[in-house]
């Protein structure tokens, strides 16, 4: 296995190195968010993929589709694939990273999310979707997953005081880029959209561009504290909290743990549920409200839905530093089940305000799960690996990234096929998601500190 | 294990520092969340 001193770079890189991002006394551990959030608020333009597709859809038509321009079922492949690696590619890299440091790392994410639009605007103007999917979905993909993971440990050490504020102060970007990108995406394209031509491959090179640029800063910007340092007034609990653990447990003995697992299904029922309505918000609002919320209306409601799933993040894991993360995550379950399970009754009364409202607070909890599960790792395995077992924890989203969309499909095809109404067809896919959530409830409530005999000896942890 | 060490500054240069990290991701992500209210306000008209 290499160590870290192997990891260390010659030439030219050796600026990118861990030992050369260490802190210099001085240095205010409040550089630190906004060097994350210029990786996340970045790479959260995943979620803003979406505004590509119709324009993808008439590239050879321009003002339709013609025979030989791409289907939508057919772009609809390159969200996926970049979800997938995102998932595979923060899985494998994660104990990597852990080695040579957030700089390298959010460089490396960098490259590979600008150059994945760059190799994107080859593909569409070759028209060869291949090398869209090879560009955005698999080299993007990887950047999605290496500059997801990449500020989360480093965050964790500059704040052992508000381990969840400060993760979900990043994770928060990833919620709030799709903000930035779409209305980004949409001016850039009709800036270089002519009666002969949509401007998708030219907006693809800006924006890898002004992300490339954009990650970078973030990598300049970013440092790791010295060894030993410790905020100003912190003292580290000398009793600590039965779930917050004093001790290190290593990522591949994580995996040997019930914790993991535990923690694994957690983040998928939560993330299943809430993908699964989120990605229908628009429809379901339309149909259970017909003539009262209009198209346009619907896409001011997803816009809405944003702003809540990116406000959820910061607030729900700045909470947990007050409340514990197992009491936030039963908040998650219990409040979610009254509210999921309560949506149907909305429409039945006709109540536009309390089902956005009602909405509003289930989005806000979908992020508020993403921002607070590393610093719930944090409290059971340690700080060490969190990086890395965070990493192949972010498989459950990418399980729940199939699951939550294929069952409310499902579900609502199947009851409109047997003649349920299109505005009641919602309220059988609300209960099961209830459901999950109930699941979901019981892991979380099963959460108990790893056993002793997981943990790094201390022999060990000084090797 | 090592005493911990404080070493926190809230210097001029380091304000200004702040200031610009802070200016370098609010101001897209204002932009970004003032767009999407725009857009929001139809679903109440």
């Amino acid at each position: 296995m290499a160590t870290a001193a192997q990891a260390e770079s010659e030439g030219i890189f050796h600026w990118l190195d861990r030992s050369h991002t260490v802190a210099k006394p001085g240095f205010s551990r409040w550089l630190v968010p906004p060097a994350a959030l210029c990786v996340h608020l970045c790479i959260g333009q995943v979620y803003a993929f979406s505004v590509f597709n119709l324009p993808m859809t008439k590239l050879i038509g321009i003002t339709q589709s013609a025979p030989d321009d791409w289907k939508l079922t057919e772009l609809g492949w390159i969200f996926s694939i970049a979800i997938v690696f995102l998932g595979l590619a923060a899985a494998f890299t994660g104990t990597w990273l852990d080695r040579v440091g957030p700089r390298k790392a959010m460089f490396t994410a960098a490259l590979c999310f600008g150059g994945g639009f760059l190799i994107s605007a080859l593909g569409v103007h070759l028209h060869q979707l291949w090398i869209v999917y090879l560009g955005y979905g698999v080299v993007g993909g990887c950047g999605l997953g290496i500059g997801y993971i990449s500020p989360v440990k480093t965050l964790i050490t500059w704040f052992p005081d508000r381990p969840g504020m400060a993760t979900g102060m990043a994770i928060m970007g990833f919620g709030g880029g799709a903000l930035i990108a779409s209305p980004l995406s949409v001016w850039l394209m009709q800036q270089f959209a002519t009666p002969t031509h949509v401007g998708v491959a030219e907006t693809f090179i800006v924006l890898g561009l002004i992300y490339m640029f954009f990650m970078m800063m973030g990598g300049v910007i970013v440092r790791v504290p010295a060894p030993g340092w410790a905020p100003k007034g912190y003292v580290a609990p000398k009793q600590p909290k039965k779930l917050v653990t004093d001790q290190e447990v290593h990522v591949d003995q994580a995996l040997r743990t019930p914790q993991f697992y535990l923690l694994w299904l957690v983040l998928c029922l939560n993330v299943t549920a809430g993908i699964g309505v989120l990605g229908q918000a628009s429809a379901m609002s339309q149909e259970m409200f017909p003539g009262r919320i209009t198209a346009i209306a619907a896409s001011g409601f997803v816009g809405l839905l944003s702003i809540f799933n990116m406000a959820g993040r910061f607030f729900w894991a700045s909470t947990s530093d007050y409340i514990g993360r197992r009491n936030t995550y039963m908040v998650f379950f219990l409040l979610g089940i009254a509210l999921y399970a309560a949506v149907p009754w909305t429409g039945h009364t006709g109540s536009v305000v309390l089902f956005v409202a009602f909405y509003c607070v289930i989005i806000s909890m979908y992020g508020g799960g993403f921002a607070t599960i590393p610093a719930y790792l944090k409290d059971i395995f340690g700080t060490r690996y969190v990086g890395a077992i965070h990493g192949r924890l972010l498989t459950a989203w990418s399980a729940a990234g199939v699951f939550g969309p294929v069952l409310v499909n499902y579900i609502r095809e199947y009851q409109i096929d047997h003649g349920v109404a299109k505005a009641d067809a919602y309220s059988i896919t609300m209960y099961i998601m209830a459901g999950l959530l109930f699941i979901g409830f019981i892991c979380n409530f099963l959460m108990h500190p790893v056993h002793e005999r997981h943990h790094i000896k201390n022999e060990e942890a000084k090797a | 294990m090592a005493e911990a060490k404080h070493h926190e500054d809230v210097s001029d240069a380091n304000a200004v520092k702040l200031f610009l990290a802070w200016s370098f991701v609010g101001i897209p992500l204002a932009w970004g969340i003032y767009k999407t209210l725009a857009n929001a306000v139809l679903l109440f008209q």
